[in-house]
């Protein structure tokens, strides 16, 4: 599994590109790093990515997940996760209902439930399945956010700032945990963040824009 | 059946008139009758509703009253069906009217008949040229409306705040005088407002005879001159100072049961016996007409005629004129309104029926209602709206 | 995308066919008419002598004059005294609160309203009961023209407790969007006082989002029916109830001037947002020169306090206008200067078979149907927006909003026609469709908001993870409105309980509601079944209002990120 980007930018319709076009090859388990100001369209990148243009955009170039072309799909099959800012857990489910929402629907009957809960036992999350998301602390969130991405099996994850919202200790223990879901199901990431150290933590290719 | 054939042929009427009713009765059966009736009235409400349960019983055909706050909305409804060329099947089944209503109808050819004579119950009814059951407003009815309800023009009081009321529409001037803002009348728009102008003008007449005949520019000029003249000096000691007028009767006597005004309008000799006995007026409520007596005429019911339920409709128009429903009607507890059947074509069974009837110390007797005073012909009304309009809505 | 495309064409085609045309082709057999032809009553040659009758017609000035105090006068003060009301109670009462306050009003009908505030007002009516003798020394009612004047104050006063309500809430919602404290706070270091920065920086801002409600508000006003015939004068009175009048008066020839009237009514509306409009760049002028001038006047307070007392009394009234309706609908004798009723009585109550249970069962069906209808309606054309991923062009908002800004009685007598000669008049089906006209803009502005300000995240968080377009919409987006849904549901419901043109044109006054029945009872004599009437009529969106609130709470009830506001 990897993702290329091959001549990629992105810019108002019919308006100056915001970045010059960018290529870029990620290594399954690879997290790469868009770093840059404010402003300079790394978020409406990813975006792009995803499939969740707004309009009045357009894109650039090729996007292919295992030689697979991206740009003419819908965002719902390109199988490209996403974690944000906050972590976005429906408010209207509970946690386990939020990850039952993103598993696979091959996975059918009992193995469902039993596919959940062991998903929250990996993020530290045991007997939370009932529990209501707005009563969970923001690294238990974040965890959740990342399981419940995980269980839709996406072929590559996109992080946009997923951990600029969590203090210094927490940041690390919820960055090394994330990374090393990726390393081990071999997800190619790209992560834009405004923090080096997330960089450095991911360990892959960075682009300045 | 043989027998009431030969009854029929006793009272001259031709056998395919029964022939015929028995064919119309069979069509009513499981119609309903859409009747376009003000609505205003809890208790001629009532009585509708309970029509409807007996001609549904007795001949399988249910009434819906459609309640209206002015019959010219049925009128109204009429006219649209004709203007998108719906000439069967229209929504208006019936239509509880008189005089102007009657004549714009009639006049377009908006109307199903003549029917009224042929219902079997007519034959209870005085239809001699001129009899009140023959004209409407000097109209002639020509068999296209039937007859319903007796209504003679009353006022009503309440005689625990007025010890005398006036004897003559010129005696309300004195009254209003001596107790400024506690007489009023309703908008001339609604008919009871300008009936109330019409007692006056009958009143005030030079030449009563004019009023019989169509309107012209002179004859108005001549009749109406007293009234305004009467009017002018009355408007300024009007409730309001003669600016706003009640809605309609039915506002009115709110405002007599307020204590607000002194006098309300009924076209129903009954109205103070039932408005009492309904907690609308206090116990002391009484009717008085003036010394020379009052207008009065009988409530019609027309059917248009692209009525969707014509049979059905003929079937009420004859239940309605059934001893036992005027007799039903008559009682102050039901409605109270006089029966408009003549009492001599009536047999001994169908007289005692009246006869056995409650009474009221509110409810006043036949003789002291005085002469009733005949319609002016219904171009007078239309005329007399128009030129109060002018004179007084600024 | 295609399926967006598709879908918002699926909803606009149907509103086409079934506003926009109907509204033109009511307009058109009205206009017909206004100019000499109704074949019906034998009129076939085009002319402008209807113009000529209509301003000949007695009161024909008045009722324009009167038509035009009524109508910008209300709006006009509306508008100050909510902005007034807001500025001091923002921030000291809670948005929810503030709704609790407000609900009863804009649940109650207009005519409901107009029927309890007569009572109240008038010189034999309640508060005159109350004062009446000790106070007043009055043991007959005084003659003072205190509803029904020839001003028309009375039905000012009542607009207001209609529209103080609505622009109270539409403003609510409005301050949401803006960072209101933190403005205030800027403003403040500055050395403007609370009243001052409120006037001159966060109204200025409010304005343009509630710009349409108050166009919506003036179009109404300049055209009410139901509320000038029970408050307004009579001799003559609004030139919308002198319409009716003419419209249903014996005399058929009339009906071309009330055809003309008609149109002219539709062209003051026109007229009146037009004024308004072009009224606005002169005050934004006004309002940049007092700006400029940098005064920090710290007396906006009182005109403030008066404003908001002036609120306050107004909506005591309407709720005692509500109480009163309550005692009538079970008193049996009560006549003046009695403060409470002499004798006591449920007649009115006892007998839903022949009188208010069939009126109650027919709104309650209009009502559902209509609103069903027009929440899928506004669902699908909001769906349709997102899924194209493009912003409401400006057409279409003016498509949705058409049937509030144009007067009613301008096309419906015109459309019953239409109607009647397609075969489809008189029936449920027909009143529901015409109800659907009015309920749907409203259902559309109060969940266009909340739909757009519900967090993308999430719907791209479901997408990411691999759900389809309607897994999107019935997963995430509506459970999550879930509230702003069933409040919108509440708001079409209350509209349409309290439609009283539509359902009377539309039905061949054969649909009974319980507004139809209680305006046809308002001119009958009986206060208590007026009140039995009014109480149901204003009782049945109030539960709806009820239910909106308890739902979302029940299912809700475990979940913190959705208990609070919508």
């Amino acid at each position: 599994m990897s993702l290329d980007l091959n001549a990629v930018t992105v810019g108002p319709k019919g308006g100056t590109p915001l970045f010059d076009p960018i290529t870029l090859h990620i290594e399954p388990g690879e997290v790469a790093t868009l770093m840059g100001p404010s402003g300079i369209g790394k978020s409406t990148l990813l975006d792009a990515i995803g499939g969740h243009l707004v309009h009045g955009f357009t894109v650039s170039g090729q996007v292919e997940l295992n030689g697979r072309d991206l740009l003419a799909l819908p965002a719902e099959t390109r199988r490209i996760g996403v974690l944000f800012q906050d972590a976005m857990l429906f408010p209207h489910l509970s946690v386990g209902d939020n990850l039952a929402f993103g598993l696979v629907p091959s996975v059918r009957g009992a193995a469902r439930r039993a596919a959940v809960e062991e998903a929250l036992e990996q993020a530290g999350l045991a007997g939370f399945a009932a529990r209501d998301p707005a009563t969970l602390s923001g690294g238990q969130r974040a965890r959740a956010a990342l399981m419940r991405a995980l269980l839709a099996e996406p072929q590559a994850l996109l992080l946009d700032e997923p951990f600029s919202r969590l203090d210094a200790e927490l940041r690390a223990e919820i960055r090394s945990f994330v990374f090393n879901h990726l390393r081990a199901r071999k997800i190619p990431g790209l992560m834009v963040t405004h923090d080096a150290s997330d960089a450095e933590a991911a360990g892959g290719v960075v682009v300045q824009l | 059946m043989r027998s009431l054939m030969i009854a029929a042929l006793g009272l001259g009427l031709a056998t395919p008139a029964l022939a015929d009713w028995q064919q119309t009765l069979e069509a009513a059966r499981g119609q309903t009758v859409y009747w376009n009736a003000w609505g205003g009235d809890a208790r001629t409400n009532a009585f509708i509703a309970w029509v409807g349960e007996q001609t549904e019983a007795k001949y399988g055909v249910k009434v819906e009253q459609v309640k209206l706050t002015d019959t010219a909305t049925a009128v109204t409804q009429v006219i649209s069906e004709k203007a998108a060329g719906k000439d069967s099947g229209g929504s208006v089944d019936m239509i509880w009217i008189n005089g102007p209503n009657f004549l714009s109808m009639k006049e377009q050819g908006l109307l199903h008949g003549p029917f009224a004579n042929d219902l079997p119950n007519a034959k209870y009814l005085d239809l001699s040229p001129n009899s009140a059951a023959s004209v409407d407003f000097t109209v002639p009815v020509e068999g296209y409306e039937s007859a319903w309800r007796l209504a003679r023009f009353v006022f009503t009081y309440d005689s625990a705040v007025v010890a005398e009321p006036p004897r003559s529409m010129a005696g309300f001037l004195d009254y209003a005088k001596a107790n400024p803002g506690r007489v009023t009348h309703p908008d001339v728009s609604n008919f009871m407002g300008a009936t109330f102008l019409k007692q006056a003008l009958i009143e005030f007449a030079p030449d009563q005879a004019a009023l019989q005949l169509p309107v012209t520019d002179a004859a108005f000029e001549a009749a109406a001159s007293p009234l305004w003249g009467w009017y002018d000096a009355l408007r300024p000691f009007m409730w309001r100072e003669g600016a706003t007028f009640p809605e309609n009767e039915s506002v009115q006597q709110q405002l007599l049961n307020d204590g607000e005004v002194d006098f309300g309008v009924s076209f129903d000799p009954a109205s103070a016996a039932g408005a009492i006995a309904e907690g609308l007026l206090p116990d002391t409520a009484r009717v008085f007409v003036p010394e020379g007596g009052s207008i009065g005429n009988i409530s019609f019911v027309a059917i248009p005629y692209n009525a969707a339920n014509r049979e059905g409709a003929e079937v009420v128009a004859n239940f309605l004129l059934d001893p036992a429903t005027q007799a039903h009607q008559q009682n102050i507890e039901v409605l109270g309104s006089f029966s408009v059947l003549d009492p001599s074509k009536l047999n001994v069974e169908a007289a005692a029926l009246f006869a056995a009837l409650p009474s009221s110390p509110a409810l006043p007797k036949l003789e002291e209602l005085g002469p009733t005073l005949l319609e002016p012909h219904a171009s007078w009304m239309t005329k007399l709206v128009a030129a109060w309009g002018e004179r007084y809505t600024k | 995308m295609n399926d967006g495309r598709a879908l918002r064409a699926v909803v606009a085609f149907a509103l086409m066919g079934g506003i926009v045309l109907p509204i033109l082709a009511g307009f058109g057999q009205t206009a017909r008419a206004a100019f000499g032809v109704l074949p019906a009553i034998g009129a076939v040659e085009w002319s402008l002598t209807p113009w000529a009758q209509l301003f000949a017609l007695p009161g024909f000035g008045t009722s324009l004059r009167l038509t035009l105090v009524t109508g910008l006068g209300s709006t006009l003060l509306a508008l100050a005294l909510a902005a007034g009301f807001c500025a001091l109670m923002h921030g000291r009462m809670a948005q929810s609160a503030m709704g609790r306050l407000l609900m009863p009003f804009l649940a109650a009908p207009h005519a409901a309203l107009a029927i309890g505030l007569a009572f109240l007002l008038t010189p034999s009516g309640w508060i005159a009961r109350l004062l009446s003798p000790w106070a007043t020394g009055w043991d007959r009612p005084p003659d003072l023209a205190t509803v029904n004047d020839g001003w028309g104050v009375a039905l000012i006063v009542g607009l207001l407790i209609k529209e103080i309500p609505f622009l109270l809430l539409v403003m609510g919602s409005a301050l949401g969007q803006l960072p209101v404290r933190q403005q205030m706070a800027a403003g403040r270091a500055l050395g403007y006082g609370r009243g001052v920065v409120w006037v001159k920086l966060i109204m200025p801002q409010v304005y343009p989002l509630i710009r349409l409600p108050i166009f919506i508000v003036l179009a109404f006003a300049l055209s009410v029916v139901d509320m000038a015939i029970i408050l307004g004068p009579s001799n003559p009175p609004t030139l919308a109830v002198a319409i009716m009048r003419w419209f249903s008066a014996p005399d058929t020839a009339l009906l071309l001037p009330a055809s003309a009237a008609a149109l002219l009514q539709a062209v003051i509306v026109a007229a009146a947002i037009g004024a308004w409009i072009g009224a606005e760049p002169l005050a934004k002028r006004l309002g940049l020169w007092w700006l400029r001038r940098g005064g920090r006047g710290h007396r906006a307070e009182p005109g403030l306090l008066a404003a908001s007392s002036v609120v306050l009394t107004l909506l005591v009234l309407g709720a005692l206008a509500l109480v009163s309706l309550l005692v009538w609908s079970i008193a049996w004798r009560w006549s003046f200067p009695q403060g409470l009723p002499q004798s006591w009585s449920l007649k009115g109550w006892m007998t839903p078979g022949s009188g208010w249970g069939r009126a109650f069962q027919a709104t309650l069906v209009i009502g559902v149907c209509a609103t069903a209808a027009s929440l899928a309606l506004a669902i699908a054309w909001l769906e349709g927006e997102d899924r194209a991923r493009r912003a409401r062009a400006t057409w279409a908002q003016a498509l949705i909003y058409l049937p509030l800004l144009v007067p009613q009685i301008g096309f419906l007598y015109g459309l019953n026609v239409l109607f009647l000669r397609l075969g489809i008049s008189g029936g449920m089906l027909a009143v529901i469709w015409a109800q659907i006209l009015f309920v749907f803009p409203y259902v559309m502005i109060a969940l266009s908001d909340p739909w757009r300000a519900l967090d993308c995240q999430h719907v791209r968080a479901a997408a990411a993870l691999g759900a389809g377009p309607w897994r999107r919409l019935w997963a995430v987006k509506l459970p999550m409105l879930i509230r702003p849904l069933m409040v919108a549901a509440a708001i079409g419901f209350a509209v349409s309980v309290a439609q009283y043109l539509p359902t009377l044109f539309m039905g061949a006054g054969r649909v009974a509601t319980l507004t139809t029945e209680a305006v046809t009872l308002a001119s009958g004599s009986d206060r208590r079944i007026v009140g039995v009437y009014a109480v149901l009529q204003a009782g049945l969106p109030f539960i709806a209002y009820g239910i909106a609130l308890m739902v979302p709470a029940f299912v809700y009830r475990n979940r913190r990120g959705l208990s609070g506001g919508a």
